[in-house]
Order: C-alpha cells, then structure tokens, then sequence
C-alpha cells in the first residue's frame, strides 16, 4: 500500500506534464481555426516532405558519427584506470554544464567566414572555407552537443561487462579480434541502441542547431514546427499535424532499432 | 600407461606481500581425474587459473607436454574451462553457446552441426538447440557448459567448482554424470572443490591445499585413511586427533595408555598426533572397555548418531548405529588398525577437539563454505 501511495505523486506529474500536452497536440493536429474536426492539416504534408527527408538525413548523419566516434572512446575509456576514467568523464560532462545556447553560439563564432577556424587556416596559407550556414556546420552542432549521450550508455554497458565471458571467449580458442566481434560487442549492443536513441531523437527535432548553425540554409522539421508556433506562419494546429508526424517517425524509427537490438549482429543496421 | 601431461614446478604467486601459492609441484597424468580441494583462500583457483592461463605466476614454470607454456595465451592452449557461474554467452542460444569455438577454429558448418548434435547426446540436452541460456535451469546451463568446452576435444578440461550452485539432489547427479563422461571421453580432468565428499567420490588423485601449499596428494583412500596432517584429518571427513608418544615402533601412548598400532619409523618418545576416525570406534560396556567415559550429548543424522562422549575432559565424537543416551557410562576398544599416527606439524592442537561440539556444527559449516563459493572466484 505504501508504495502505491508513494508514486502517486509521480504519477499526476506525468499526467499533467506529458500526457495531457500529448493529448493536447493530438486535439490541435485534427482541429481547425474553429475548432471543428479536419484533416485539412495533413493535407499539405506533402510540401514538407523535402524537410522531412533532410531532417531524418541529418539526424542519422550526426548518429553515425556520434557513434563511430563514442564507441572506441567508450571502448578504450573502458580499459583505463579509476583516476583516468574520472577525468575523462568530467572533461566529458563539463561542456554539458554550459548552456545549450551558448554552447551552439561558440561554435558559431568559431566557424564563422572569418571566424576562429578561418584565422588559424589562414596562419597556414589555407582556405577560407565556407562552413557556417552548411549542412556540415549543422552535423557538427548535434554531434558536439549530442555525443555524450552516446558515450555514456555504451562506456556503462562495456564498463559493466562481466570479464568472465572473455574469458571464456579466449578459453575458447578466440584471439582479441574475434573476442571482441564475437562477444564484446553484441554484449554492448544494449548501449549502442540506446545511445542511438539519444542522439537521433535530440538531433531529427532539434531547431536551434541548425537556426544558428545553419543560418536557415538547412530548414529542418525543429524550424518548421516553431514556425507554426512562434514564427511569422502562425499555425498551431499545422504545427501540431507536423509534430505528430514526427513523433509517428521517432517512434519508428526506435521500435526499428529495438527490433535489432534482439538480433545478434543487428547494428550493422545503424 | 599413466603420462605426464602437465607439471607445476616451483610455481609460486604473490599478490603484493601476500603468497598465495607457496611453491606448488605437482603434476598431472594424461586421462587422470585430479582435484584441487581446500578452503577458501587455499590457492586452489588460482592454480587453475594458471593451467587455464589467465593468471601469470610470479615464478616457477607450467609444462604441458613437456613444452613450457608460461606465456602461451589462453586461446592456444589445448585446455578448456568450465567457469564457477558457467559465463555461458547470453547473446547466444544453446546450440550456437557450444559451436562458439568450433566457429572460432574455423570448422566446416557441416561438421559443427554433427559435433554439437553429438556433444548435446552426451550430456543429455538434445532438443534445447534453440533455447535461450537464460530459460535453462541450473543443471541444465551447468551441462551446456561442459558441452561447450568438450566439444572442442581438449586435453584437458578445468572445472572450478562447475557444481557450487547446485541443490544437492542434482549435486550428486552430476557427481556421476561427470565421472561418467571423464571415462567416456577419455581426457584429463582438473576439478577445484572445497567439497570433500565430491573430491573423493569422483577424483582418481586429490590434492589437499591449505594456505597456498599442498598439504598432501593421494587417491581418495590414501588421503582418507592416512592423513598427513592435521589439517587433512579433520579437512577430510571427521577425526578425534589427540596427543600421543611414540614408544617404540608399533606402540602409541596416549592418555597415559599404551595402544597397538600399524605405525612405525618415529624416533622413540617422539611427541605425535594420533588421528581416530569417529566410525572406526567400537562401543562396549564400560568394564570391558579400555577406555571409559560419559556420553554428553546424541545427534541424530539418519543413518548413525553422531554421539560425543567424555574421556576425562577431552570429548570425542563417535559414531554409531545403536543409541546410547546423554548420561550413560560407556567403554570403548580400539584395534590397531583404527589408529593412524601422524608427525607434528604447524596444524597440530588446531582441529580434532569436539569439546565445543554442537548440533549446528555442520550447518555453520556448509554456511562457511556458501560464501567461500562467491568468493572464490575472486581469488586473484
């Protein structure tokens, strides 16, 4: 009895803060200015199909290097010593203590045409070259402000991987190569999975990466969403269509990556 | 017949300043089933761990077949394990758990699937194929384990406690089960146990080991009935272990009496323990006796009494079919052959005393060895 009493504040929490704006989203993505049930929001949806597409684009770009990058940090971290492994995961969690905002406007100004990363390619007799307002400086964006979420779940999951299944791995005749494809990374597909998932997720509805990174020139579904709210296309119910159809995508896209993470050697996928 | 195949010399290993293996020689014949017993922290494991190779000794020298193998990493070793909680892979079902080194050795797919089958009929799994490791129960994971390491045809297969976490029922299954597919195959067993009684049961050699040294390395009679020690008498079954003189050869004294015995070879008047086993004790009336005392308390274990009895101060515990209750006056005889006489050693005074005897004597024992069994495998 106790317990059940115990969440029941937890519980009006999520009913207030997340089920009712769901619900509330749902209720907007099928009405109209009147309040009348349509589905005259989805009618368009077509027009946005090209941000859609770059989103999803983008979004998968920055995961695969968040983790082509995060998983032999996470890998050699692993094997480090207690007082190495502290350091490393402050220097890890530090960016993270400053805000987002900030964060993304640094960059800005390092990436600039004749930013920080132009003046030091200048020294050598290089470029300039055109990053800010690219794709490329919106990759970079979500890869920096997301790549601790993947390197976390994955250094917890080969950091707790019990030592006894390699070695039986090498009893069983396995050199460090197969030991590793064999039995350390399926065993730390778990982390990889939801590493993935808090990286792709932040990085397909993200808007103020690719607004200060981006300049405008990569509109993603983040952009066009807060258009619908705040911007000048005043639209809360086309928004709230948009929303939806992201959340449909999100959910997809992370029952897709559950699906594998059954499977053996599933993460080729990613 | 019997071929070395493997030998310890000198092995010594140290944790900082602690020794936990003391100058281990032993060596090991081909097909033979040698056990490794002793109580936590003996050393036993660790010994494993350097015939498997995933623990350096700090000196002295592993040969299998006469070659050195010190620094032949685990994954070329002809050895394979069977691990204390099995680590059988959980990403893998049972059939691919016991292909795993077969598919590393590069085995044609053909011949794994036979050699799997075949391996799955020997410890009687045939049909979970397709389960999950995790839906198996104990025995069951305990049986995929073995068929994991023997499928590969090792020359030798480690066991470090593989029946630690089994009910006792199974236990004794197993027991068998082992030994049966020891002979079967034909190849070496290495069995690391802090179970006496599973020691002597399945093994053709046993190795007592106590505090990083082996105290004493027989077949299972030898140990049993001519204990080194103290340490082995009471480590191996029960024993009243007492205070004795050799008089001359043949003729103990203890408790101011001369007894016969089959023991020879001390110097005179040389001080010794004298080992009784408690079911080698015959009781009869006190004056046909040839020593008298006083039954102090009765045990009841199903098929004997454990009953522990006065003489002068020092009880004994004695074991027998017939009831003789609290109070009662009794004698006892004791012929040659139930007297072992065993040289002084470090262990003399400490075991063998059932003055503090009491009916949970054997349950905070077993409790003892539960934990021993976690720890273990954290020797290193």
């Amino acid at each position: 009895m106790r317990t059940k009493n115990a969440a029941v504040p937890y519980v009006f929490w999520m009913a207030v803060f997340v089920v009712v704006p769901l619900v509330l989203i749902v209720a907007y993505a099928f009405t109209n200015f009147d309040g009348e049930f349509t589905l005259s929001n989805f009618d368009n949806i077509d027009v946005f199909l090209l941000v859609f597409g770059n989103s999803l684009y983008l979004a998968l770009i920055a995961t695969v290097i968040c983790l082509l990058i995060a998983y032999p940090f996470a890998y050699f971290l692993a094997q480090e010593g207690p007082l190495f492994r502290k350091v490393a995961m402050l220097l890890i969690m530090l960016p993270m203590w400053m805000n987002f905002l900030l964060r993304t406007y640094a960059w800005m100004s390092i990436l600039e045409n004749n930013g920080f990363l132009n003046q030091l390619l200048g020294l050598f007799g290089l470029g300039p070259i055109r990053i800010i307002n690219t794709d490329v400086a919106v990759v970079l964006g979500m890869v920096y402000n997301f790549l601790p979420f993947m390197i976390l779940p994955i250094f917890s999951v080969i950091d707790k991987l019990d030592k006894r299944y390699i070695e039986a791995a090498q009893d069983l005749g396995a050199n460090k190569r197969e030991t590793f494809r064999r039995v350390i990374f399926p065993l730390s597909l778990p982390g990889v999975l939801s590493g993935v998932t808090m990286v792709f997720i932040p990085s397909i509805s993200t808007f103020a990466i690719s607004k200060l990174l981006g300049g405008g020139m990569s509109f993603l579904l983040g952009d066009l969403i807060e258009m619908q709210f705040l911007g000048s296309a005043y639209n809360p119910h086309l928004g709230s269509a948009i929303a939806l159809l992201m959340l449909v995508l999100v959910i997809i896209a992370t029952l897709v990556t559950n699906r594998f993470g059954n499977g053996e050697e599933g993460a080729v996928l990613i | 017949m019997a071929k070395e195949l493997i030998r310890l010399h000198d092995l010594c290993m140290s944790y900082d300043d602690e020794m936990v293996l003391d100058h281990i020689n032993l060596y090991i014949n081909d097909s033979e089933f040698l056990t490794l017993l002793g109580p936590s922290g003996c050393g036993k494991t660790t010994t494993l761990r350097i015939i498997g190779g995933f623990t350096t000794p700090t000196s002295g020298d592993v040969t299998f077949d006469g070659v050195r193998i010190n620094d032949v990493p685990p994954h070329k070793r002809q050895i394979n394990t069977v691990f204390q909680k099995y680590a059988l892979f959980p990403h893998l079902d049972v059939f691919e758990n016991v292909a795993f080194g077969l598919r590393i050795s590069k085995v044609p797919e053909k011949e794994i699937r036979t050699r799997v089958e075949e391996m799955l009929e020997v410890v009687s799994l045939k049909g979970f194929e397709k389960r999950r490791v995790d839906q198996l129960s104990g025995g069951q994971q305990q049986r995929v384990a073995i068929a994991r390491a023997l499928v590969n045809r090792p020359k030798v297969l480690l066991l470090d406690e593989p029946l630690g976490a089994l009910d006792l029922r199974l236990r004794k299954d197993m027991q068998n089960e082992l030994k049966r597919i020891q002979q079967q195959m034909g190849i070496t067993f290495i069995y690391v146990t802090h179970d006496q009684e599973e020691a002597l049961t399945m093994s053709d050699t046993v190795v007592v080991m106590d505090k990083g040294r082996i105290q004493q390395i027989g077949t299972p009679e030898d140990i049993y009935n001519e204990p080194k020690n103290a340490f082995v008498a009471d480590f191996i079954g029960e024993s009243n272990i007492l205070d004795g003189v050799m008089h001359a050869d043949y003729v103990v004294e203890f408790f101011n009496r001369k007894f016969k015995c089959l023991d020879k070879g001390f110097a005179p008047m040389e001080p010794v323990d004298v080992v009784i086993r408690p079911e080698d004790i015959e009781i009869v009336p006190p004056d046909k006796g040839r020593l008298q005392g006083t039954v102090t308390s009765v045990t009841f274990k199903g098929v004997r009494y454990d009953t522990i009895v006065d003489f002068k101060g020092y009880k004994w515990l004695i074991q027998t079919t017939d009831y003789h209750p609290v109070g009662e006056e009794i004698g006892i005889i004791l012929n040659p052959d139930d007297i072992h006489i065993m040289k002084k050693s470090d262990y003399s005074g400490m075991f063998g005393d059932y003055s503090s005897y009491s009916a949970e004597y054997d349950e905070i024992n077993d409790l003892e060895y539960e934990e021993e069994g976690e720890d273990a495998g954290h020797e290193d």
